[in-house]
């Protein structure tokens, strides 16, 4: 049993990218963003510049709540890079609105993740310039 | 209507030395060891080409003297084989070289595929790579169905005791390993352990596709393509690799099970079912994968790829003997390409007869397969010893 932290800054950060450089922006700013399209409301997998459902060009950026379940995760014990430390889970999460992502969970130990776990938001800094969103179990968190 | 690759025949394998390193090679000669060495068991030479496929193309024909003559660029797998039957078919080439190999690129950190090791945006900060992603994947089936450590462990013991005997895998004689064994080693990412890994290693092997009345002129024993598709769900280690993740091509098939699509069209171009498989040479990156390919391409029910395992189907003798020579685990997995056609190489040995270890008695059909579902791909192909 090891209780799961949140990664230092000096691991390898992400590169945004032209799509996604909002959502960057808002976790930096605290603020979870995903994209869906005006007109058929789908959930991208990921930023994009077509509906991937409807074709359409016009999605919209929005702010998420911060929470949701947890889908799946795994216990990472060997680091693909030495800047990890060790367990760390990476997990992804199922937001409220319907958007999925891939997250870590930290604030329990390896062994209360669950699925359906209720977790929440909370952003840490990786570099100067890229903060990343994490999961912890919400308040009150059984599975629901 | 006659088969489409009834005049298509693999007339030559090979691989060469696989082995942790290969200190005397890159990946650029040893590739060419193994087109050379593909060629010599066609009975072939490199002037008999006229199509090169490897991981060099262009290079390797400067490097062979060839030309004027067709190449592809793309990274040889099943479907590339799929594509080089396709040239002969369709009368374009009549002498398909195919060649991959990795010798010199697991030169920083050893234990990991530097090509599954994403900078991408949406993996790369949260410490994603090959064993963690495959466990998100295997998480869900355990989740859903009760999938369990002990029945992977028996997948990987199986394939590692293969290897064991072989005396051309790079873990030769590393075993035998019981279930206990694997669950023993210390834990990658869970439900992943070290011995549910694939290996890392180098070496290259080569692939020779002729039209069949060339065929026919050579020494070989020929092998044929009886089917044969891919699947894709995406690019490979940029997003999270999410089991229900579903598309427009088939909604009915989600991410976790890549490939079936790919199976289904394999097995109705081969007028074929899954009970007429001898031998499957399936991709092992993760032991995982197999239980997921059994359930995915119909040799079981969904969620009782587990329970299949553990009833013994899987072992020597059993109804399903797989991955003969070892697959990724303990033969090689040599690096970008070159263990994706490994599989293919295995098939055919599987049904010419010609296998030195594990071979299965009389194995006219072979299936074999590779990527998976941590990488949102599936290729298969149904190699069978009769002209279809």
């Amino acid at each position: 049993m090891t209780t799961l932290l949140a990664q230092q800054p000096g691991t390898p950060a992400p590169q945004p990218g032209r799509l996604s450089q909002p959502y960057w922006d808002g976790c930096r700013e605290g603020e979870l963003r995903f994209q869906r399209c005006d007109v058929c409301g789908t959930i991208p997998t990921r930023p994009s510049a077509i509906c991937p459902h409807c074709h359409g060009r016009a999605l919209s950026w929005e702010r998420s709540a911060g929470a949701g379940s947890l889908y799946s995760w795994t216990i990472v014990w060997r680091p693909q890079h030495p800047a990890f430390v060790v367990p760390y889970a990476p997990a992804i999460i199922e937001l409220d609105e319907g958007a999925f992502l891939m997250s870590a969970m930290i604030g329990c130990d390896d062994t209360d993740l669950a699925a359906g776990l209720r977790v929440e938001v909370e952003f840490h800094p990786a570099s100067d310039t890229i903060t990343l969103p994490y999961f912890r179990p919400s308040a009150g968190g059984a599975a629901r | 209507m006659p088969h489409p690759f009834r005049d298509v025949a693999i007339v030559g394998v090979y691989n060469t030395v696989q082995a942790r390193e290969l200190p005397d090679h890159d990946s650029a000669s040893v590739e060419l060891e193994g087109a050379l060495g593909a060629l010599a068991d066609a009975g072939l030479t490199p002037r008999d080409v006229d199509t090169v496929c490897t991981q060099f193309s262009s290079e390797d024909v400067l490097a062979l003297g060839l030309g004027p003559c067709t190449t592809r660029g793309m990274l040889p797998r099943i479907t590339s084989v799929l594509d080089a039957a396709a040239l002969i078919a369709t009368g374009q080439s009549d002498v398909v070289l195919m060649a991959a190999g990795g010798a010199g690129v697991y030169t920083d950190r050893t234990a990991t595929a530097p090509w599954t090791r994403p900078a991408h945006e949406f993996v790369v900060g949260h410490g994603l790579f090959t064993a963690a992603e495959f466990a998100l994947i295997a998480r869900r089936h355990m989740l859903t169905y009760g999938t369990t450590p002990e029945q992977m462990a028996i997948v990987a013991a199986t394939i590692r005791n293969n290897g064991h005997v072989n005396p051309k895998a790079v873990y030769y004689g590393r075993g035998p390993y019981t279930p206990e064994d694997i669950l023993a080693s210390r834990m990658v990412a869970d439900p992943y352990h070290l011995l549910d890994c694939s290996t890392t290693s180098e070496g290259a092997c080569g692939l020779v596709l002729a039209r069949a009345d060339r065929a026919a002129d050579l020494a070989t024993t020929p092998a044929w393509i009886l089917g044969g598709a891919g699947d894709s769900m995406g690019p490979s280690y940029h997003i999270a690799p999410r089991w229900d993740m579903q598309g427009s091509t088939d909604p009915d098939i989600p991410a976790g099970y890549v490939g079936r699509r790919a199976a289904r069209r394999s097995f109705a171009m081969a007028g074929l079912h899954p009970s007429d498989v001898d031998v499957a040479e399936f991709y092992d990156p993760f032991s995982f994968e197999i239980i997921r390919q059994l359930e995915a391409f119909g040799f079981c029910e969904d969620g009782e790829g587990g329970p299949f395992v553990a009833a013994g189907e899987i072992a020597p003798g059993g109804s399903l003997p797989i991955t003969t020579d070892g697959g990724l685990m303990s033969f090689g997995h040599p690096g970008y390409a070159a263990q994706l056609v490994q599989r293919v190489i295995r098939a055919v040995e599987q049904v010419r007869g010609s296998c030195e270890t594990m071979q299965v008695p009389d194995a006219e059909v072979a299936i074999c397969s590779n990527g998976g579902a941590g990488a949102l791909f599936t290729d298969v192909l149904l190699v069978g010893r009769e002209r279809p």
